[in-house]
């Protein structure tokens, strides 16, 4: 009887910790191309071999540190091309933004128009600067990790004056942090305009402090902004936050905006205007905040940043989309112990990420369903094609529901096979990779039919049996095209 | 500070440019298979259509007040006149006119099919076309940030297994009001419909067949897609082929529509269809009788009516919505258009509805009754309609409707659908 109940609990130990069951690893063979999917956008022509020869963990380094990849200049000088993508808040509203308006003279209504107009170079510039590193870029990690953040941080490129600032947003407040410290991304976005306006803190003032004006409600305190920080950027929606807590950290965040004012200096940038701040003191999540204006706020980004609740949210976000859609509890652990001990070191976290033995576990090998915006970049760079002309890539990715850097709701895109995979997908995709191969998809002057050949090479001719008997069978013309519609090339 | 908030509000409404008709490229998904007229027969036969008017239509203009004269002070170059001449509104109960552009649905009101909600809308004050779309197509004003929209909700409530294209969307896109758990099929209706895709070439599709013949959840989903794409591939072709002994319609909507209808004869499974129509946000020179909102309005009649005519005895069980994210000021600008506002009014067509009247409660049009002062008032949320035809037209009972809209505010005098 007692033995019969030490096995039981053994049984039920193994089922829920897996981790203590030794995992099998992925053979070495695979290695190399599990690491290029993983950690950037799947192989281009040669990544396998190059990766083979530094060996797999010096290339999982040099992808940590970024700095010492070298761009090349080739990618460095179309980027240069891209006029808006260069220029910042101010500029971008001074060129692009709506007339001034002159006292006295009704709105040039056409000459807004015209400007609107204008104003979507900005949108197409900024996806298309993301998409051309995306796919050109041998720093892989950092440009996955910027699709990662801005996930995170979602800002809507067709919110109105968003239309303006996404480039500038990504490049100023996500970019430059992906593998920073999470303060600093946290205190980054929280000051960007295209975030305040996304969220509508700029509207976020203090009640008491606003005349009514005749016949418009007053305005008040808005808790968007103030809801979204915890519930999606920092603790995550059971993180013990109250309805009582949205409202202290809105106050706190009230005066938290951008200047807006015609002629002033630093127009359009980030702005605390005290005058429009709740001064008194406030209770958040437990702690008193004294008031004292814009220091309330990086008190509480202090709180949010330090929070157990914001390493566990974070380290489960990391661990889904590195490893598997329901990741293993004491993985999540793990990372959050590493992000707690170092302050949020986001690199650290993904280098222990990456050592751990579910990352390298081949149960989760090839098993991850690939974005449309992973599929379709890690596509076009199995081809080893050029790309000049980015507008089918932006059409495919609408047509797929994932146009890039316009979803609406604030949570940003998902990454799980639950929410990209359905029948209507899987055809799109196939349509896709059946014209790619075939070199009918405009995304250059060439349009060269893609080489079953060259293709077998790029994934070292890593194929599953049953989609080699698929291509085996197959026409000779239309193998190129099965390998860019497989399942491989759907999972990562 | 005031200053710039007008400034920015008003380069928010210009800056929100749609496009025209939804017509683009073809694609087709499924959810489970199973013949849903097995069960229920009733209540499975029962359909409803949401066309959204994208950018705010000029309620006033569709359904005017002629019998207040505020409305003549308040557009001295835009109102639609009164007079009962072809240049004037079509009355409808002595107070309230339809546009004359409109003249092909009046047979609809006169039969009793056709009947309007006026002063409809949501509550939350937004007059971003961003927010106010999203608020009613996830169907929870205030919070943007419902993951779902209430149509993929309300194909989660039926009753009885669901086959891949009980809900249709029209258009190259996935709109709001459709995401979310449950797969809804996409189908665009413009001329290029049923023309083939990579995937049609017979060798291609034979090649991606064995590859995607076993059992996992990318072959089911490829199956399904497949399955879809070739019932709904069939019924256009067969249409068009019907349709080209005919002069083709020259405008798109009207098109679309008489494809819809045949869509939906031929496919008895199709229960939920979504599609939006843009070209509404008439800010400069919206025109009266004649003129922009004219042309627009003709275009969106004369396809209602096509499709009413085409839908022919399954037009009892169907009720079509018709619906805007906002209504326009009552006032015009100095351009000859009309900026953001707030009510509208909302249209609700069907074989078997209390047409014939104009539901809600009318709060005139008397500046202490306008909403901040410019606007039509909002004194029926747009949920307590769509509500009402869920419960008397799709036989929800409250639980169900709950879940497509966790709060519904209720109406001040009580909506007669059926």
């Amino acid at each position: 009887m007692k033995t019969f109940f030490l096995f039981i609990s053994i049984s039920v130990m193994i089922v829920t910790q897996p981790s203590l069951v030794l995992a099998e690893e992925i053979p070495s063979q695979l290695k190399a191309l599990h690491v290029l999917n993983r950690l950037g956008f799947g192989p281009a022509p040669g990544d396998i071999d190059r990766v083979n020869a530094m060996g797999v963990e010096n290339y999982i380094h040099q992808q940590l540190y970024p700095d010492t990849i070298a761009e090349p200049s080739s990618l460095t000088g179309e980027l240069n091309k891209l006029g808006t993508y260069s220029l910042d808040t101010s500029e971008l509203f001074e060129e692009y933004g709506p007339p001034p308006k002159v006292d006295g003279q009704k709105p040039d209504r056409a000459l807004i128009r015209a400007q609107s107009k204008k104003a979507r170079i900005i949108l197409h510039e900024a996806v298309q600067a993301r998409l051309m590193q995306a796919i050109e870029s041998p720093k892989q990690l950092q440009e996955l990790m910027v699709d990662f953040w801005y996930n995170h941080f979602n800002v809507y490129g067709q919110k109105e004056l968003d239309r303006l600032w996404v480039g500038d947003y990504e490049r100023e407040a996500i970019r430059p942090y992906v593998l920073g410290h999470f303060r600093d991304l946290l205190e980054a976005t929280a000051k960007h305009p295209a975030m305040l306006f996304y969220l509508d803190n700029w509207q976020n003032v203090n009640p008491n402090n606003v005349m009514k004006r005749h016949g418009k409600k007053s305005r008040g305190l808005n808790e968007n902004y103030a809801r979204e920080l915890m519930e999606l950027h920092t603790l995550g929606v059971n993180g013990g936050y109250t309805q009582d807590d949205v409202i202290a950290l809105a106050r706190i965040l009230t005066g938290w905006g951008f200047r807006h004012k015609a002629g002033s200096d630093g127009n359009y940038k980030f702005y605390f205007n005290e005058k429009l701040h709740d001064p008194s003191d406030k209770v958040f999540l437990g702690q008193t905040i004294h008031g004292s204006g814009e220091q309330e706020v990086e008190e509480a980004l202090d709180i949010l940043a330090k929070s157990p609740a914001t390493a566990k949210h974070i380290s489960f976000q990391l661990a889904q989309f590195f490893v598997a859609d329901d990741p293993d509890p004491a993985l999540v652990d793990w990372l959050s112990q590493e992000f707690e001990s170092t302050d949020g070191d986001i690199r650290a976290v993904l280098q222990t990420l990456f050592e751990s033995p579910q990352f390298w576990d081949v149960k989760n090998y090839g098993h991850k369903f690939k974005t449309p915006y992973q599929y379709v970049i890690s596509a076009v760079r199995a081809t080893g094609q050029a790309v000049t002309n980015y507008r089918p890539l932006f059409e495919m990715l609408r047509e797929l529901g994932m146009p890039t850097d316009e979803c609406q709701t604030p949570d940003g895109y998902k990454n799980t096979q639950e929410a990209w995979l359905n029948s209507d997908g899987m055809l799109r995709r196939i349509n896709f990779a059946t014209a790619l191969a075939f070199g009918r998809i405009k995304i250059n002057e060439e349009q060269l039919p893609v080489k079953y050949d060259d293709l077998a090479a790029v994934f070292d001719d890593q194929f599953s049996p049953s989609t080699m008997q698929a291509i085996q069978k197959a026409p000779a013309h239309l193998r190129a095209v099965l390998v860019l519609g497989s399942p491989e090339m759907m999972r990562k | 500070m005031d200053m710039n908030r007008r400034q920015f509000l008003k380069y928010v409404a210009s800056m929100f440019v749609i496009s025209l008709w939804p017509l683009g490229l073809t694609g087709w998904a499924g959810g489970l298979d199973g013949d849903i007229l097995s069960t229920q027969p009733q209540l499975k036969r029962k359909k409803l259509i949401v066309l959204f008017q994208r950018g705010a239509v000029d309620g006033l203009s569709v359904v005017v007040p002629y019998g207040d004269g505020r409305y003549y002070d308040a557009r001295p170059t835009i109102a639609i006149p009164s007079g009962g001449n072809p240049d004037s509104v079509l009355d409808l109960n002595g107070y309230f006119g339809l546009h004359p552009a409109l003249e092909s649905i009046l047979p609809l009101w006169k039969n009793k099919t056709l009947g309007f909600v006026h002063a409809c809308g949501s509550p939350d004050p937004t007059r971003s076309h961003f927010d106010a779309q999203n608020f009613m197509e996830c169907g929870t004003p205030g919070n943007p940030s419902t993951p779902d929209g209430w149509m993929n909700r309300l194909l989660a409530v039926l009753p009885g297994a669901h086959s891949p294209t009980q809900a249709v969307s029209l258009g190259p896109i996935m709109p709001r009001i459709f995401q979310g758990k449950m797969n809804v099929a996409n189908v665009a209706l413009g001329k290029n419909a049923a023309h083939a895709m990579p995937i049609d070439r017979p060798m291609v599709e034979s090649a991606f067949d064995e590859l995607y013949k076993g059992d996992d959840p990318l072959a089911q989903a490829y199956l399904q897609g497949q399955k879809a794409r070739k019932q709904l591939l069939s019924d256009l072709q067969q249409h068009m082929a019907m349709a080209d002994n005919g002069a083709p319609s020259p405008d798109g909507f009207v098109d679309s529509a008489h494809r819809l209808a045949q869509l939906m004869r031929e496919d008895p499974n199709i229960q939920l269809v979504f599609l939006d129509l843009g070209g509404w946000d008439t800010h400069v020179n919206q025109g009266s009788v004649k003129g922009q909102l004219a042309n627009h309005l003709k275009s969106l009649g004369d396809g209602l009516g096509a499709l009413v005519q085409g839908l022919g005895d399954i037009y009892p069980d169907t009720v079509i919505l018709v619906m805007s994210e906002f209504g326009r000021t009552v006032h015009e600008n100095g351009d000859g258009g009309t900026d953001h506002g707030h009510g509208n009014a909302m249209w609700v067509m069907g074989g078997s509805t209390q047409g014939g009247q104009i539901q809600g409660h009318w709060p005139g049009l008397d500046t202490s009754a306008l909403y901040e002062s410019r606007d039509l008032d909002v004194t029926t949320d747009f949920r307590a309609v769509i509500g009402a035809v869920l419960q008397q037209h799709m036989q929800l009972n409250d639980d169900q409707l709950s879940v497509v809209f966790p709060t519904i505010p209720q109406a001040q005098a009580p909506l007669k659908i059926i």
